[in-house]
């Protein structure tokens, strides 16, 4: 018998709500099952469960508030249930593909609790091809708990029939007298997330001596090159400027592993796989960092496709807990802001943070002559505990050979 | 561009139903056509594609990379939309 507990879902995360269960007693699962939904300041979270076995018996109720660490529920594991691989540092990953099981849809529907009138789910199973979590917005979240309408019942309008507000709103216009929801604070809620960022921005800065490095990359060929490959693609199918340095630096990081890892107790403790922390800023304010995983492995559009599938979820749906609490490494991009260069401040226990400018147009040495030429600023904050300014510049300079190669990638 | 002839309110409707869905908390009644989307509702790169990709599909139509700039404002979309 083990606990499942309350996971930590990053360095800002103290205690989580849980939402709604996905699993009842009795039933089978396995390792990357999405098991239940907790609600941080960062919005909902699909957890995952990183075991195999049999819920045995669910300990925590719909709409408790707990600490991390907390039991929510305890497993009869399977005998040899080691499908969970560890990592150098001892970290459980799960491969990028564990998700919800095909046949989670009845369960799902089965999730509802009695024991709190909060939430009345109907009793009719959920079609097997049905996805187990609601797709909704942070704020239609929220706004569905205020208005005591389950999220299941109202039909959503947005990306991939996610929720919206405004969904919501309709909704509750049609619904007379709301039941008021649980009292459990719920969705996300940018005062708290602003904390949760000033905590583990201030323990940062306390902790780990950053140092800081710059550099321009020509990005001619890399935007040449992405130009005769998107002009034969659809406008849904083509790839972002910013795979190739994502994909570029989860390379050149082969070279340079140090910066790829976590620094906990005074050890730092290298990643074999690369899972990119994509900064991603919610809109009304906020910031989150959830992980791309493996990008070294995947070829560019799908590193595109799971880069669209996290951002989309980042803002409008959910994002799982391994996505949230294993981020190897961030990278910040300030996209088409007109921002040339940002210098990150590292997520602990991660080491290093890489940030990429909007690629300008600016005069460029070529052979002894000046040219114009579209450049991006590329810059490292690295942890000194762990690396230095000598492997920093070889990590920047391999991200820079990388990208006039873009055909490689 | 494709034929299924739209007039010009059903393309700003369509613009300004898919902008919505970008930025569910914009009043778009009162955004004033000339203006920049980007800046004006906040939207980043990623947003901008996905709101092309979104009008695209709904007139059953497809857009250069190069052509994106049309985009920018209200005004100049319907427009481009239009020809």
């Amino acid at each position: 018998m083990t606990d499942f507990t309350m996971p930590s879902l990053g360095a800002d995360m103290d205690e989580g709500t849980l939402v709604e269960w996905l699993v009842k007693p009795g039933d089978q699962v396995k390792s990357g099952d999405v098991v239940a939904v907790i609600e941080t300041s960062k919005g909902a979270i699909e957890t995952e469960i990183f075991e195999n076995g049999t819920v045995a018996e669910l300990r925590a109720q719909v709409g408790e508030t707990l600490p991390v660490g907390s039991v929510l529920a305890t497993i009869v594991s399977e005998q040899s249930s080691t499908e969970v691989t560890a990592d150098s540092g001892g970290r459980a990953t799960v491969s990028s593909g564990a998700g919800v099981k095909a046949d989670s849809g009845p369960s799902a529907s089965a999730g509802r609790s009695p024991a709190t009138g909060a939430r009345s789910e109907p009793g009719e199973p959920a079609p097997a091809a049905a996805p187990a979590v609601v797709r909704a917005s942070p704020a239609a979240r929220k706004r569905a708990a205020e208005l005591g309408l389950v999220l299941a019942d109202i039909p959503g309008t947005g990306p991939g029939t996610a929720v919206t507000l405004s969904d919501v709103e309709t909704a509750g216009e049609t619904k007379p007298l709301p039941t008021p929801g649980s009292g459990a604070k719920r969705g996300f809620d940018p005062e708290s997330m602003r904390r949760g960022i000033a905590a583990a921005m201030a323990r940062s800065k306390k902790e780990i001596p950053h140092y800081y490095l710059s550099t321009q990359i020509d990005m001619t060929r890399a935007q040449q090159w992405l130009s005769a490959e998107n002009a034969g693609r659809r406008v849904t199918d083509r790839l972002l400027q910013v795979v190739l340095p994502l994909k570029a630096m989860a390379l050149a990081l082969r070279k340079v592993p140090e910066l790829n890892g976590f620094y906990r107790g005074g050890v730092f403790e290298q990643a074999e796989r690369v899972h990119v922390g994509m900064a991603i800023a919610l809109r009304g304010g906020g910031l989150i960092a959830p992980a791309l995983h493996d990008v070294d492995r995947r070829t560019l559009d799908d590193v595109m496709q799971g880069l669209n599938d996290l951002i989309t979820r980042a803002r409008t749906g959910m994002l799982r807990s391994s996505e949230m609490s294993d981020p190897t490494i961030t990278l910040s991009n300030m996209g088409e802001t007109g921002v040339e260069g940002i210098f990150g401040v590292i997520y602990p226990p991660q080491v290093a943070i890489v940030g990429l400018g909007t690629v300008v147009e600016r005069p460029w040495v070529v052979e002894g002559r000046v040219e114009v030429r579209p450049v991006m600023q590329a810059t490292l904050s690295a942890d000194h505990r762990v690396s230095d300014g000598h492997r920093g510049a070889i990590f920047l300079k391999t991200l820079e050979k990388l990208l006039q190669a873009p055909e490689a990638l | 561009m494709n034929e299924t002839a739209k007039n010009s309110e059903q393309i700003l409707a369509i613009l300004k139903r898919e902008l919505g869905n970008i930025a569910p908390e914009a009043d778009l009644d009162a955004l004033e056509p000339s203006l920049d989307v980007r800046e004006e509702l906040d939207i980043d790169s990623f947003d901008f594609v996905r709101y092309i990709a979104a009008v695209c599909e709904t007139l059953e139509t497809d857009v250069p990379e190069q052509d994106y700039i049309e985009f920018s404002t209200l005004e100049r979309a319907q427009r481009y939309l239009l020809r």
